[in-house]
Parts: C-alpha cells; sequence; structure tokens
C-alpha cells in the first residue's frame, strides 16, 4: 500500500467532513460568540435585593435629602429625597456623583505617615493605634512645654457637630485658635449683628417673593442650597415674577434672569446705595417701617443722598443713571421684593459695606421678617454641652490672642484668610501643630503659594481628609474620615433656611476602609490627653453625643432625615431687633473707609481685571469634581488640559487673540498658561476664569486639568470686618 | 460556497463514488488508479472516523470543567418541611423582583445550629452561618448580563410552573455536578446535556432558541421581521 500526498488528502478530507458532521464548530461557534459578548473587564451590575437608605447630602452646606438605592450592600444610585423639605426629590450634578467619590480610586484606606519630604506624597500605612498616640503625643508635649496655644485648627464646618467639637477641643486642650472656612454666611452673620443686633442666621423667603435683585448671586450657579433655588425660580417664572441679575458676566443665572445688568466689578455695593438713594430721594421706602422700627435712617438718608446719586453711580458701576433710576422705581414698587448678595455660589464673604448696603436695601421696602422677604432665623439645636474648664495651662493658653487676630465684639469669630499672612509674618508666637479637618486649604484658599509657604513654617500637620486632596498629600499625618455615605453627621447653618432646620446624614453602606468618623477620633484623643480635656468629652462616642445633643429630635432626625419647625415664624418688627436701640439700625460704621475695594495690582503693568466665576458643574470646594462632572465640562471652560478663560471679543481684538489660542495669564500672584473664549458675555477689559480647575492632588481624572484660580488672586482684608473682599486681582493676558 | 463546504462536497461525492471504484478493481478491469484508491478510502475513513469521534466524544468532554456545589442540598427534603413549595426560598421580594438563590438571611431562620446529623448542614452552619459568609452556590441556570428575564412576569404573568424551565429539581436528593463551559463560563445546563442540542424535556435546555419556542406557541407573535422571532429588545436589555 502505497501512502502519498493524497493518502493525507483524503485524511484531511475526511476529518473534515467528520469535523462538519459532528456538534464541534457549531457549538464552539456559540460559545465563542457568547464569550465574546461578556469580556471580563466589562462591568456587570451585581443583582440582589433592591433597597433605598435616606440620608442628607454633605457635600456641599446645602443639605439636600437623597435617597440612595442600593442592590444589596453596594450603593448604586443617589436620587433627592422626594418630601424634603430642602430639595423635594431634586438634585444636582455634584450630589448626583457621589457614588464615585464613595468607589473612586482617591480614598484614603486607613491611616497613614509620611515618609519622604512634605508634599512628596510618600505615606506608609500605619495603625490607628500609632496614628492616635503620635498626636497625643505631639499635643502633650506642646501643653508641657506651656505651648498650647500654639496648635491650630482648620474646620470645614462653620457649625455642625463635628465642627464644633473640633472647637471644644481645642478649648478644652488649650488653644483659641480654631479657624472655619469663610463663606458669605460670615458677611451675613455681621450684617445681622450690626442691623438686628444678633447673630442669627438669615433666611430667604424667595419662594414668595415676586421680584428678586441679586447681586452676582449666582442662584443657577450653585447658590445656597442650589436644588432649592432651582425650584424656587421656576416658582417665580409661574407667578410671572422677576429675577434680576447684576454681574459682570453672563452667568447661567444671569442667562436665565428676566434682565442682566452687566456691571463692572466689584461696584455692586455702590450700586445697592445708588439704589436707596433713588428710593429715598422719591420717598419710594416703607414708611411704616421706616419710621417706626429704624434707627439712624437720617444718617443714612444723608449718606447716599451726598455720595452716591444716579450720576456718580452710574460711572462706578458703568450702568447708565436712566437704568439705575428705573431698577430702584421697579424694585420698590414690587409687592414683596427682596435683594440678595453673595458671588457666584456665596464662598466668599465680600466686604461687608456691600452686605450691609444690600440689606439696608431689603430695610428701605419694608421686608424684613415679612412673607417673601429676608428673615432672622432662630437656632434649631440649643448646644446644651457641659461647659468646658480649662486647667490651668488650658487657661494661659487661651488667654493669648489669637494668631489670625480674629474674635472680640465687632470682628468674626474666626478669620482664616489672615492665617497665611500671620505665620508667614509678624506673629505673636510660632504655630506648631495644625489640624485640618472637612477642608482643603491647599486648594481652596486665595493666594495658595502663601498657605504652602505657612505650612512650611508649621513642623506637624494632621489631616482628617477622606480623600487624597492636595491638603492631605501635604500633612505628616492623615487619619482619614469616613466617608459621607459611611458616616453620621448633622447638618446645621444651612444658607438662606427660613425655618430652624436640622439634617441628620446617615451611614448608607458600611465603611469600606480601615477608616474612623473625625467626631469619634477627637472623643478618643482627648480622652487619651486625660485630664480636664478629656473630661470636656463626657461621651463614649460621637453616636452617643449626638443622641445627648438632639434630645427628643432625634426620633423625627433618625425616621425623616430632619427635623424642622415647620411652623415658624420670625418676631413681628417691635420685638426683632435686639440693638441697643431695639430697632433695625442702619448702621454707617462699614461706609467709613471705602464701599469699592480695589483689586490687587498696579493697572500699567495689569491692565486687565481678572474675575473667578462658579459653575454647577464644577466642585471647587474641599470636595474635588467627580468625573461624571467634568466629562459635563464645555470646550469653553476647559480645552483638553488647559483653563479657558473668557474675555470681550473687543479685548481679543486688542491682545491679538483669536478663540481657541493661547496666552499667558498673569497677575501679580502667578503666571499661568491658558486657552481664550471670546465671549460677549462679559465686557471689555475683563478675563473671566472658571472656579474648581487645576487641582494637583486626588486622582488622575481631577488632577492636572485647568488652572487653580485660587493661585491667581490674593486676599484683601476688609477694613471693617477682617474678612476676605477681594472679588478679583489686576491681570495681563498675552499671546504666549 | 465555502472552501470547507466545497471540500465536503467533494469528499463526499468521492466517497459515493469508491465503493464502486473498488468493485470495478475486483472485476479485475484496468484501472489507471488501481492499488491508490485502496487507501485514500481508507484514509478517508480514518479521518471522518477519528474527527467523528473527536466531535462527538471526546470534545464535550473537554469543553466541560467539572465542579462540585460548596455542599450539597436535598431539595426533597426541605420540600417536606416549607408550606409553600418553590417559593418558600426562591422567592418574589415585594417590589415583584425575584430572590434567586437563597440568601444566608433566610437559611438561619432554621439553621442557626446544625439541626441533623448531615455532614452537609455541617459545613454550611461552620464555614457559612457562623462566620457570616454568603453561600458562593454555583447557579445552574445563570445567563449572561445582557439576558433580561422576569420571573413575575413568567410565574405571576403566565402562571408557568418552575419545573416548565428549571425541571423536577425540587424533588431531587443531591446537588448534581456542576459543569462549567471552559469558553463561556456558562452552565452546560443551558446548551443542555445533549451535545447535539436534542432536548425531550421543555427544561433540557434554556437557549434563546428555547425561550422563542415557548413564545412562538404561546403568544404567536413574530414582532421581529428579520427572525420571525419575538422582538430582539423583549429578552436583549
Amino acid at each position: 500500500m502505497k501512502i502519498d500526498r493524497r493518502s493525507f488528502l483524503s485524511l484531511g478530507i475526511g476529518a473534515a467532513a467528520g469535523t462538519a458532521l459532528s456538534p464541534l464548530p457549531w457549538k464552539i461557534t456559540d460559545d465563542l460568540s457568547i464569550w465574546s459578548q461578556n469580556w471580563p473587564w466589562t462591568p456587570v451590575p451585581q443583582d440582589g435585593e433592591a433597597t433605598y437608605v435616606n440620608s442628607v447630602c454633605t457635600l456641599c452646606p446645602g443639605g439636600c435629602g437623597i435617597s440612595v438605592r442600593k442592590i444589596d450592600d453596594r450603593a448604586v444610585k443617589i436620587e433627592g429625597m422626594k418630601g424634603f423639605p430642602i430639595n423635594d426629590g431634586g438634585i444636582c450634578i455634584l450630589g448626583l456623583s457621589g457614588l464615585q467619590l464613595l468607589y473612586g480610586p482617591t480614598r484614603i484606606a486607613s491611616p497613614l505617615k509620611r515618609t519622604g519630604k512634605r508634599g512628596e506624597g510618600a505615606f506608609q500605612a500605619v495603625s490607628w493605634k500609632q496614628a492616635i498616640s503620635e498626636v497625643v503625643d505631639k499635643l502633650s508635649s506642646l501643653r508641657k512645654e506651656g505651648k498650647p496655644h500654639t496648635v491650630a485648627g482648620i474646620s470645614g464646618e462653620r457649625e455642625g457637630t463635628t465642627g464644633r467639637l473640633f472647637k471644644r477641643f481645642l478649648t478644652a486642650y488649650g488653644s483659641p485658635n480654631f479657624m472655619h472656612v469663610p463663606s458669605a454666611a460670615d458677611a451675613s452673620e455681621q450684617v445681622l449683628y450690626l442691623m438686628h443686633g444678633q447673630g442669627t442666621t438669615l433666611g430667604m423667603d424667595l419662594e414668595n417673593a415676586d421680584y428678586i435683585l441679586s447681586f452676582s448671586a449666582g442662584l443657577l450657579d450653585g447658590w445656597g442650597s442650589p436644588v432649592r433655588m432651582f425650584k424656587a425660580n421656576s416658582r417665580l417664572k409661574d407667578k410671572k415674577g422677576k429675577l434680576v441679575q447684576i454681574e459682570p458676566r453672563l452667568s447661567s443665572t444671569a442667562a436665565k434672569a428676566d434682565k442682566w445688568l452687566p456691571i463692572t466689578p466689584g461696584a455692586e455695593g455702590a450700586l445697592a446705595l445708588g439704589l436707596a438713594h433713588v428710593i429715598i430721594a422719591e420717598s419710594l421706602h416703607n414708611r411704616e417701617f421706616i419710621e417706626n422700627y429704624t434707627s439712624g435712617f437720617e444718617a443714612f438718608a444723608n449718606y447716599v443722598r451726598n455720595g452716591f446719586s444716579p450720576d456718580i453711580v452710574a460711572q462706578i458701576t458703568g450702568i447708565p443713571k436712566a437704568g439705575i433710576v428705573s431698577l430702584a422705581r421697579e424694585f420698590a414698587g414690587a409687592s414683596r421684593p427682596v435683594a440678595i448678595c453673595g458671588r457666584g455660589q456665596g464662598d466668599t464673604p465680600g466686604a461687608l459695606c456691600e452686605a450691609v448696603a444690600v440689606h439696608a436695601l431689603n430695610a428701605l421696602v419694608g421686608n424684613i421678617n415679612r412673607t417673601g422677604g429676608v428673615w432672622s432665623v432662630a437656632q434649631p439645636v440649643d448646644f446644651n454641652w457641659s461647659q468646658v474648664w480649662p486647667d490651668e495651662p488650658a487657661r494661659m493658653g487661651l488667654a493669648r490672642k489669637r494668631i489670625d487676630g480674629a474674635g472680640g465684639p465687632l470682628l468674626p469669630q474666626s478669620l482664616l484668610n489672615r492665617f497665611p499672612q500671620a505665620v508667614n509674618g509678624k506673629n505673636p508666637y510660632e504655630v506648631q501643630a495644625l489640624l485640618v479637618s472637612n477642608a482643603n486649604p491647599l486648594y481652596t484658599m486665595r493666594d495658595v503659594e502663601s498657605v504652602k509657604k505657612a505650612f512650611d513654617r508649621i513642623g506637624f500637620i494632621v489631616s482628617f481628609s477622606s480623600y487624597m486632596d492636595e491638603t492631605a498629600q501635604y500633612s505628616d499625618l492623615i487619619l482619614p474620615n469616613h466617608h459621607y455615605l459611611e458616616r453620621y453627621e448633622v447638618v446645621e447653618g444651612i444658607k438662606g433656611m427660613t425655618s430652624p432646620f436640622i439634617g441628620m446624614a446617615k451611614p448608607v453602606v458600611k465603611p469600606l476602609y480601615n477608616t474612623r468618623h473625625t467626631a469619634d477620633v477627637i472623643i478618643e484623643l482627648a480622652s487619651e490627653l486625660k485630664g480636664t480635656v478629656a473630661a470636656a468629652f463626657p461621651w463614649a462616642s460621637y453616636e452617643a453625643c449626638l443622641k445627648q445633643t438632639l434630645g427628643y429630635k432625634v426620633n423625627a432626625l433618625a425616621e425623616d432625615g430632619y427635623w424642622m419647625d415647620g411652623g415658624y415664624m420670625p418676631p413681628d418688627w417691635s420685638n426683632a431687633f435686639k440693638t441697643p436701640s431695639g430697632k433695625f439700625e442702619f448702621n454707617l460704621s462699614p461706609f467709613k473707609h471705602k464701599v469699592y475695594t480695589h483689586p490687587e495690582g498696579d493697572p500699567s503693568i495689569f491692565p486687565l481685571v481678572l474675575i473667578p466665576y462658579d459653575s454647577l458643574r464644577l466642585a471647587n470646594d474641599q470636595i474635588g469634581n467627580a468625573p461624571f462632572m467634568t466629562k459635563t465640562v464645555a470646550d469653553t471652560v476647559l480645552q483638553k488640559s488647559d483653563a479657558v478663560v473668557e474675555i470681550n471679543p473687543e479685548t481679543g481684538k486688542q491682545l491679538r487673540l483669536a478663540e481657541g489660542s493661547l496666552a499667558v495669564l498673569k497677575t501679580p500672584k502667578k503666571t499661568v498658561k491658558v486657552a481664550v473664549h471670546l465671549s460677549q458675555g462679559v465686557g471689555p477689559g475683563i478675563v473671566a476664569v472658571p472656579r474648581g480647575l487645576g487641582h494637583l492632588g486626588n486622582d488622575r481624572y481631577l488632577a492636572g486639568k485647568g488652572v487653580n484660580v485660587n493661585d491667581l488672586i490674593g486676599p484683601v482684608d476688609d477694613v471693617v470686618s477682617g474678612l476676605d473682599a477681594a472679588w478679583g486681582i489686576r491681570a495681563s493676558l498675552a499671546k504666549s | 460556497m465555502s472552501t470547507v463546504e466545497e471540500k465536503v462536497k467533494e469528499s463526499s461525492e468521492h466517497a459515493a463514488s469508491a465503493p464502486a471504484k473498488a468493485a470495478s478493481e475486483k472485476s479485475g478491469g484496468e484501472d489507471r488508479n488501481a492499488g491508490a484508491g485502496g487507501p485514500i478510502t481508507l484514509f478517508f475513513i480514518l479521518g471522518l472516523a477519528a474527527s467523528l469521534v473527536v466531535g462527538w466524544v471526546v470534545f464535550p468532554k473537554l469543553l466541560y470543567s467539572q465542579k462540585s456545589q460548596p455542599f450539597d442540598f436535598n431539595h426533597a427534603l426541605h420540600m417536606e418541611e416549607v408550606d409553600n413549595g418553590c417559593e418558600s426560598c426562591h422567592f418574589f421580594r415585594e417590589d415583584g423582583s425575584f430572590s434567586g438563590s437563597p440568601r444566608l438571611a433566610q437559611c438561619v431562620a432554621c439553621h442557626e445550629d446544625v439541626q441533623g446529623v448531615s455532614e452537609d448542614e455541617k459545613i454550611f452552619v461552620e464555614n457559612y452561618v457562623v462566620e457570616d459568609r454568603e453561600v458562593p452556590w454555583l447557579v445552574y441556570s445563570k445567563q449572561p448580563d445582557c439576558v433580561f428575564f422576569s420571573h413575575a412576569a413568567h410565574v405571576k404573568g403566565a402562571g408557568m410552573d418552575c419545573a416548565v424551565c428549571h425541571g423536577p429539581i425540587g424533588e431531587s436528593d443531591h446537588l448534581k455536578v456542576y459543569e462549567e463551559n471552559r469558553i463561556s463560563g456558562y452552565s452546560r445546563d443551558i446548551w443542555g446535556k445533549n451535545i447535539s442540542g436534542i432536548k425531550r424535556n421543555s427544561w433540557d435546555r434554556m437557549k434563546m432558541d428555547d425561550c422563542a419556542e415557548c413564545h412562538m406557541e404561546t403568544t404567536g407573535r413574530t414582532s421581529s421581521v428579520q427572525t420571525k422571532k419575538d422582538g430582539c429588545f423583549v429578552c436583549h436589555k
């Protein structure tokens, strides 16, 4: 038998025929098709029982109720909670993307200790026991040396139980240096103190107003509780009410307003006084209120009569005289008008005189504590914690001057904006240790470079951050807090709420990592420090503290997520004011100096004016953007990794800058590279820069995109309040 | 026609003519191909036989890996103990979704401690109940994620019995060996035990065609013009 090539061919043909007659090819084809549709890297949603957990969002101070949908133990979607007094089912883009922050790669998984140089990012994981004992050792030795005042604390919360516990800790320990991150709420607190004689919070009954005059407040750009503002705006539109936006830039709020008045940046206070001039001159003010319940009106009338005639104000603001007069008539003629201020999202306090001028407008039309007006709102919780009894070393420390110079009868309780200057310059003493909770000063504070310099002079920095943000990266020890969806937190002091209100955030998922609630860590630190410091914290845990503090409200908070005095009505005019005269005071002290805060910089070197602007799509507080949000940012804000600045086409023509061209933006603080967008939405001579970009920390989705506008602007102290009054800075722009 | 099919056709023609050629050889007729026809046929048959054996016998054995469940489970025994049949453990949640394999929380109600003498129950209590760990059951009827199947629509809506698709598993004393397809990762029960795909019972296979067949019989809908089946997006979401 001869075996040749044909035999092999025959074998192959036979094999092919047999294979075709077997199930092999058909089965393999089928299996491969299933395999190729189920690649291992394709995410497959978990299957399981769907449940909802109600909580309160603490990503911004807005205090919205959220319903988190879970499949078994995994949170899969965040929705707005229906029936919640602030947002009633609505949610903003940041709240919606919170799960990316929970499950994202930027979380800190355990306590970390710095191993490399500061800011290098080299850390090693340590146990909680070691981390806490390192802090306790440092704090004990400073107290033994008689230097408890050299410890400073920065907290992201003005209010809230964790912030209060932090402040209490420093007091019991012996440091006067508790500072909170400033916001427009600080300015309004001062306004109420000066004009109402009490430090309550300022409520805005925008839902019932029929004419909203906004002095650069970005109602639809994240001001206050963003969802509540959107709903209030819809209501205003339904009622055929009017929103007038006074702002240098065509923001989303301005675009959706009934009228947009582009104003010279920083001139809002002058315009408010100009409007007051017209209202008084034409006797359009509320006589009943002014004559019976106010004091100092004549002096105020004289002040605006002499210095703020429409002619003068037209020059300062760039708004024509006729426009000022008609605006004043419209405002005073409306049945429930309200004037509000706080630039953009209201994260910066601004000049006190501006806030006072705007509030004076409200007083002129008599809408104080009235439906559709501004209300002074009582505190929702009486923090009946036992008094702190400091021991001798603590008393010595507390007797020292605050490092930021705050406090006293007329100054705010905290002036974080002055902290870097104080540490870098003439300071009464060296700061030895800094504790940072719920804040990211190395990103959010103005003139970041000087903040960094100040940090370099502080020997021991502890961060309580949940994320590897700029400040955490620059600290010596990180004691990571639970993520906001993993912890209890009491939310109070919500901007603009018209009823006493507290919200309660509660754990939606079990902690994913080896983290601890900052309040629990504070209680533990106190107990380790022993003596009077431990005695100031009679609670075993944060939860025990909450139960004791909130009393009967705990049940409502646990069930509904909030407690609200729903029937609250502000006191009527005869009882509303706690000033020496018992009346509303037109206080002129903020106007002693100047009503217009000049931006830093020499106009001959820096011919342009830089203003930052806020957008709902860019988180700019201590929480950075979630990747989903950055995806929604337009090319006119971020062009690949270049920040885009807005300039008027006329300015572009002068500087020979075309749409999209790259330019060098220079301010007295820093020089950066940007791309240019020509827009009629800003006036000539203005450069508008988005806030919320230019992160260095967190993850690769956030870092290295655009520039941080806080690098470019320095703080300007308000002469009266000491709060940061800067609204921008001088700048120059040239083709790169 | 593809090359493979051409070859198949050629070879089958060849195979058909081979016996005729062999017969002519036997009759002593002079043939130019005499002596070569034998081996060619033999090799053809060898190839054919070998590939048939590979395709029908070896391949199914290689395709599936045998996996055992974390421990054995007696459905029949449990059915005697419960009041509500399959739904006692495989229940519908309040929102209408189907719970699938029971979670630890349901089992713990009875099995907080070891009840009987079975070794499997001991494994369950010690390794899972005490450790508070979910049992990683290998699910015979698990479908790819792109397949959307509503138990509520079939069981509650159409009143179908569980056994129509799942077979008489409720009467079984033991869990069978889980045969995992090495390529797709799913159970052999989806394609069916029979490698040629022939089924005797409605629960023998769980492929798309089986769904379609039943849908066609009961609803008569052919909403897709291309496939003559019910619309793709009914199941593929």
